[in-house]
């Protein structure tokens, strides 16, 4: 990788004071995709901003009917936080499906949501849960944050602080992976909340979104059936060597049915 | 002696200690004094010009030492180890293999320049500066259609990019066999390319002493000797005596560390050249793109039977990859590897095959685990399979119906080999048994219930390993001897160093060949030390693969051992003051027949070396022997392997969830060892099967699978647990009596894992399926299958 | 260039690095601690395992800088003197090696994993791994030693 300035921050407001003063600043949080992207020599920035001596943005606490998780919060944290898991336990649950053990005890919610992998496994709970993105300068729903294959709503000089999750009435995830890589192929979140029934589905193309087919008949009938029986258009997903658009559409009614089951 | 550390226990392994507590010595940890580090710029093309290169930034960048490119390199190119002569009696074409390129480059990956600086990032960043005006050129990928006309061509000497068109065997015997047959069974088959992924990349020390002259290579082998005498003679023509070449500990191997690499001469020579020790170490990602790969054929099989399903002819017809280059050993493995194993464990009065080597624009493909064996058990295991159901005959039977009988040894196969042991019934039976065979439609029936196709496959298989009675080797084309040495060196005070031409990178030599001299010896184990992997120490070697460790270095070891006996009872004799011929060696101890005279081999140890009591006219002091082993035949390990696969029908994945297999690898030292590499033979097979595939785009010839990211290595959870089991019988042409065992896990199981997916499958009216067995293709299989799944 | 200072395996550390300077090549070639291995690029392969303040990680995926008043653990610190951690013995009892070069990050994985699960089934002890790769064993072996280890782990801690 090619070298850079080290920044490692107290504050929120220190790190965008030096991510403003870096010529092509980076921020790092867990860094389990921006080390191998460096690594790679994919990514040269200047400065890397580091955001892990920042202890405001770390830690799980209930917050008006939900939970709010600190951005720098390990996906460790929240598979195993019994807070999580007694209020979402799906969210729990997707944390624990995440890379493997030494990409949970390092990775983190913020950083997962700010690199938006088409694959990951984060997204799909955001979305499919409706949470709400907070920075440090405003909120932004789920259903606006996520724009397009490692786009997000997130401005230049903003930082992800936390992730508020209202309670759902139930939800689930159910994710095949990607055989290699261990990311998702097809995940799929379903979520009954307080707004009505919410599908969101990862790792089917340019970034996460919502089943919208599956939500109408799921809110029809909450069944497992219900979901199956939704077809999805092949044209709307991508293919590659371990998938097919008609396998990766074939996939989401699939792992739809099985998290209403889990449901 | 105790039966805890001899033959047959299963002693711990001594390497181990080292291992679990950081302190292996791999040739990445090796440091030499004022050592300068190494990058090797890759081709991003696959078929390219190079049209100019300016490596003038490069050499003003920070910390840079050299950089060099194949205008300075003035050496040898790399050595083919294998002559293999077309039908027509014309010799394979040999291309150059410059370890720099100059004009061309012909896989991506293919070396363009070595930087030298005085650290890794120093040289990588300076690489980034090296100017390189390439104009690409049209690539052939396909193994298929390398030899269409049209096609792009590698080498313009090699026609149809056609390295060699090979045959073996009887072809009018074959075809009046077929003319008589009452069924004819036809197979096409893909045995896909894999890449070896040793877990340790490959990482090359050169060290180029001024005062001396001599030159040092510490590198990733199997082979330390083998690499000297290659890049010695052929390459950098440093004698011998002035190249030491050592394999400290190397972290997996499985073929892919047997042959010589651009980047061992590059080390060395450049260490020459700039006077500075310089390490390389490949990262993974260059290891996907400069390890030589595995497999890599197409094949049209054919099998003529008579009304019972006895087999009365094969016909086979392969095409076989061979890479941009002639890797060290690649044109054997398609031919003498591959075709002389196709009666397998069969009586097949007459066979007939055909083989045609063909250079595309990839990376070169040389003995990855098994290699040649793998493909014809896989061709020859799924065809029986296949004739069994065209036959309507029971799957057992039909491989009962053809097996060679335990008395018809040594049998001759049509084939050029001739096996001299085995029980195929014997494995098959024990195999059905532990596997639960005979009750398996009831689990079939339990799956389908909560909605899996569960399905049940047999491998019978038989390899050849103990690699390789030289003057056989020779006459095929073998432009090397393939014994093996052995030294022991008796200490005064009774402890021993064993010298060993074999090389250990995960088998545990250092355990079972001490085993083996404490056993033979009489001695306790703690007093036998095992050596191996430097040529400054081992007076000569062939190193460590086709399975013949134990086989062929075992016996060079049993033979030196023989000589240090010998010399030993006349040392005794004239101790205890008797004839030599009436003094025997047992259990450690020199004892006159008959009487109570008994000496221990420690004190004619030492013996030997404070002669004063000693038959010095007749016997120098000393005790040490070496002993060069060349075996008689190969050696013929096989048995019996059974997969059951449960798969989901809606996602397409396939999980294997019992694995029996059965093999007859000869006498076992350590069974411990044995079963550990079973064990790992069989997740490289079923890796195979399932999960593992190289794939290249075949326009830009761009490696698809270049990462972990794409390329399904194994992974616990991939895997169930294993039930295997031995049952030897011994070779009957080797000292030790053993057969081999570091492949056959490798070998046996991709049938049996293939065949067991078709057997799931059945039911939907689906006859194949092509390895990898990947969620997506048997999805798309079960899509477009002629039946529909049943309501479970 | 900026100063690291951590504590690995118990003793006090410092050296002048480079920011781009992964964990484990600080620990490898300045510290000389070569037993954390480096088997790809990706962050797949876990031959680089340590413990940073008391948690696995893979030292190829972290900065040595983001290490700065770390804990860290490597392979090398696990024993006590000659005497093996109970994961290190069970792995030789049960052949859980070969090659030896995935073993001390597979080693720094199944202790962390016995940390958090202290009996853990198979199943749990294959997918606990899930971020460690072996070419040599099949798993057959390891699985097996990390049942064994997490008894004697187990044993370990009632007795201490």
């Amino acid at each position: 990788m090619h070298n850079f300035n080290y920044h490692r921050p107290n504050n929120v407001a220190d790190a965008v004071t030096a991510l403003g003063g870096a010529g092509d600043g980076k921020i790092i949080a867990g860094g389990m995709t921006l080390v191998p992207t460096l690594k790679q020599r994919l990514a040269a920035p200047s400065d890397l901003i580091d955001l892990n001596g920042i202890a405001d943005l770390k830690g799980i606490k209930a917050e008006s009917d939900g939970i709010t998780i600190g951005a720098m919060t390990r996906h460790a944290e929240v598979a195993a936080s019994s807070l999580v898991k007694s209020a979402i336990p799906a969210l729990a649950e997707l944390a624990e499906l995440i890379g493997d053990r030494q990409v949970r005890n390092r990775g983190t919610i913020g950083g997962s949501l700010a690199n938006n992998d088409p694959a990951a496994d984060y997204p799909a709970a955001i979305l499919g849960l409706g949470a709400t993105v907070r920075t440090n300068k405003r909120e932004i729903a789920a259903d606006d944050f996520f724009q397009g294959l490692f786009e997000t709503a997130l401005e230049e000089g903003e930082i992800i602080t936390a992730v508020h999750f209202p309670k759902p009435e139930k939800a689930a995830y159910r994710k095949f992976a990607q055989p290699a890589s261990r990311f998702a192929l097809i995940g799929v979140f379903v979520a009954k909340t307080k707004g009505g029934i919410r599908v969101a589905v990862t790792g089917g193309g340019n970034g996460v979104f919502r089943a919208t087919d599956i939500e109408t008949a799921l809110a029809a009938n909450f069944t497992p059936a219900a979901a199956k029986g939704v077809k999805l258009d092949p044209a709307d997903f991508n293919g590659d060597l371990h998938g097919t658009p008609e396998y990766r559409a074939a996939l989401v009614s699939t792992m739809a049915a099985r998290a209403v089951e889990a449901c | 002696m105790t039966t805890e550390t001899g033959i047959g226990a299963a002693v711990k392994r001594r390497e181990d200690f080292r291992f679990l507590t950081g302190r292996g010595t791999y040739t990445d940890d090796i440091n030499r004094p004022h050592q300068a580090y190494g990058y090797i710029l890759r081709s991003p093309y696959a078929a390219a010009q190079i049209t100019g290169i300016d490596t003038s930034k490069a050499k003003a960048a920070p910390g840079v030492i050299a950089v060099l490119t194949g205008a300075d390199y003035d050496k040898g190119g790399l050595p083919c180890g294998w002559q293999i002569h077309s039908k027509d009696g014309s010799p394979m074409i040999e291309p150059a293999h410059p370890p720099l390129c100059k004009d061309q480059v012909r896989h991506v990956g293919d070396q363009v320049a070595l930087v030298v600086a005085e650290t890794y990032a120093e040289a990588k960043d300076a690489a980034e500066l090296i100017e390189v005006d390439y104009k690409e050129l049209p690539a052939i990928i396909s193994t298929a259609k390398a030899s269409e006309d049209g096609a792009p061509q590698v080498w313009p000497e090699a026609k149809n990019n056609i390295c060699f068109d090979w045959h073996i065997g009887d072809k009018a015997a074959t075809d009046a066999a077929f003319a008589k047959a009452h069924h004819v069974t036809k197979i096409d088959l893909v045995n896909q390319r894999l890449i070896p992924n040793a877990m340790e990349p490959r990482s090359a020390v050169g060290d180029y002493d001024r005062a001396t002259g001599d030159y040092t290579l510490y590198t990733t082998s199997q082979n330390p000797h083998v690499i000297r005498l290659l890049m010695g003679a052929f390459v950098l023509q440093i004698p011998e005596h002035k190249l030491r070449v050592v394999a400290p500990d190397v972290g997996g191997g499985f073929g892919s560390k047997i042959f010589h690499y651009a980047e061992e001469a590059l080390v060395t020579w450049a260490s020459g050249k700039v006077g500075r020790p310089i390490k390389w170490t490949a990262e993974r990602s260059e290891a996907f793109i400069s390890d030589a790969q595995g497999r890599d054929h197409v094949s049209h099989a054919e099998l003529a039977m008579d009304k019972d399903g006895k087999f009365l002819g094969l016909r086979v017809n392969t095409i076989a990859n061979m890479g941009a280059y002639l890797s060290t050993f690649a044109p054997c493995v398609p031919t003498y590897l591959h075709a002389t194993l196709l009666a397998g464990v069969y009586t097949t009065p007459a066979i007939y095959a055909e083989v045609k080597a063909v250079f595309t624009h990839t990376v070169p493909v040389d003995a990855y685990r098994g290699a040649g064996r793998p493909e014809a058990t896989y061709l020859l295991e799924r065809l029986v399979a296949k004739a069994a159901r065209d036959m309507q005959m029971d799957q057992v039977e039909i491989r009962r119906r053809n097996f060679i009988p335990k008395d018809a040894f040594p049998y001759q196969t049509p084939v050029a080999l001739q096996y001299d042991s085995g029980d195929y019934e014997a494995t098959l039976d024990l195999a059905l048994q532990m596997s639960k065979w005979a009750d398996f439609e009831n689990r079939r029936a339990e799956a389908a219930k909560r909605g899996k196709l569960r399905g049940i496959g047999i491998s019978t298989y038989l390899e050849a390993c103990g690699i390789a009675p030289s003057a056989v080797v020779g006459s095929l084309g073998a432009r090397a001897g393939l014994y093996e040495t052995g030294s022991i060196r008796v200490h005064p005070t009774g402890s021993v160093t064993v010298f060993t031409g074999s090389h250990s990178h995960g088998q545990g030599h250092e355990t079972t060949f001490a085993q083996l001299v404490s056993d033979g010896l009489g001695i306790p184990l703690e007093n036998v030390e095992v050596v191996h992997g430097d040529t400054a120490k081992i007076p000569f070697g062939m190193g460590t693969y086709g399975s013949r460790s134990l086989a062929v270095g075992g016996s060079a070891l049993v033979k030196a051992m023989d000589k240090i006996i010998a010399k030993a009872t006349k040392i005794a004799a004239h101790l205890m003051e008797a004839a030599a011929s009436d003094v025997e060696f047992k259990d450690g101890n020199f004892t006159v027949k008959g009487t109570d005279k008994s000496i221990p081999f420690g004190q004619v140890a030492l013996t030997a070396y404070v002669p004063h009591n000693y038959p010095i006219t007749e016997l120098e002091p000393g005790l040490e022997e070496t002993a060069f082993y060349d075996p008689l035949n190969f050696t013929y390990p096989g048995g019996t392997h059974i997969c059951e696969v449960e798969i989901d029908p809606e996602t397409g994945i396939t999980q294997v969830v019992n694995f029996t297999a059965v093999d007859d690898v000869g006498r076992v030292i350590n069974p411990m060892i044995v079963e550990g590499q079973v064990h790992g033979g069989l997740a490289q097979g079923i890796g195979q099967a399932l999960l593992e595939r190289c794939v290249y785009d075949e326009d830009s010839g761009q490696l698809l699978t270049g990462s972990y990211m794409d390329y399904t290595m194994p992974r616990a959870d991939d895997l169930p647990s294993f039930q295997v089991a031995t049952h030897g019988t011994m070779c009957t042409h080797n000292p030790i009596g053993a057969k081999g065992v570091g492949e056959v896990g490798a070998i046996g199981s991709p049938p049996a894992v293939i065949n067991a997916v078709i057997d799931a499958l059945a039911p939907l009216g689906i006859e194949d399926m092509s390895m990898p067995a990947t969620p997506l293709k048997v999805w798309q299989a079960i899509q477009s299958a002629p039946k529909k799944m049943s309501a479970a | 260039m900026p100063t690291v200072r951590m504590t690995v395996n118990g003793r006090a550390v410092s050296g002048e690095i480079e920011a781009r300077t992964l964990l484990v090549h600080f620990l490898r070639n300045q510290l000389g601690l070569t037993g954390t291995h480096v088997g790809c690029d990706t962050s797949q392969c876990g031959a680089c395992v340590v413990h940073v303040d008391g948690t696995s990680i893979k030292s190829c995926t972290l900065l040595a800088i983001q290490a700065e008043g770390a804990e860290v653990t490597t392979i090398e610190g696990l024993a006590t003197g000659d005497e093996l951690h109970p994961m290190q013995a069970a792995f030789r009892e049960h052949h859980g090696l070969q090659c030896g070069f995935c073993t001390p990050g597979m080693v720094m994985s199944a202790v962390d994993l016995v940390k958090t699960n202290p009996d853990p089934s198979e199943q749990q002890i294959r997918e606990g791994l899930e971020g460690n790769i072996c070419r040599c064993t099949g798993y057959h072996n390891i699985v097996k030693a990390v049942k064994a280890g997490a008894k004697a782990m187990n044993a370990g801690a009632m007795k201490g």
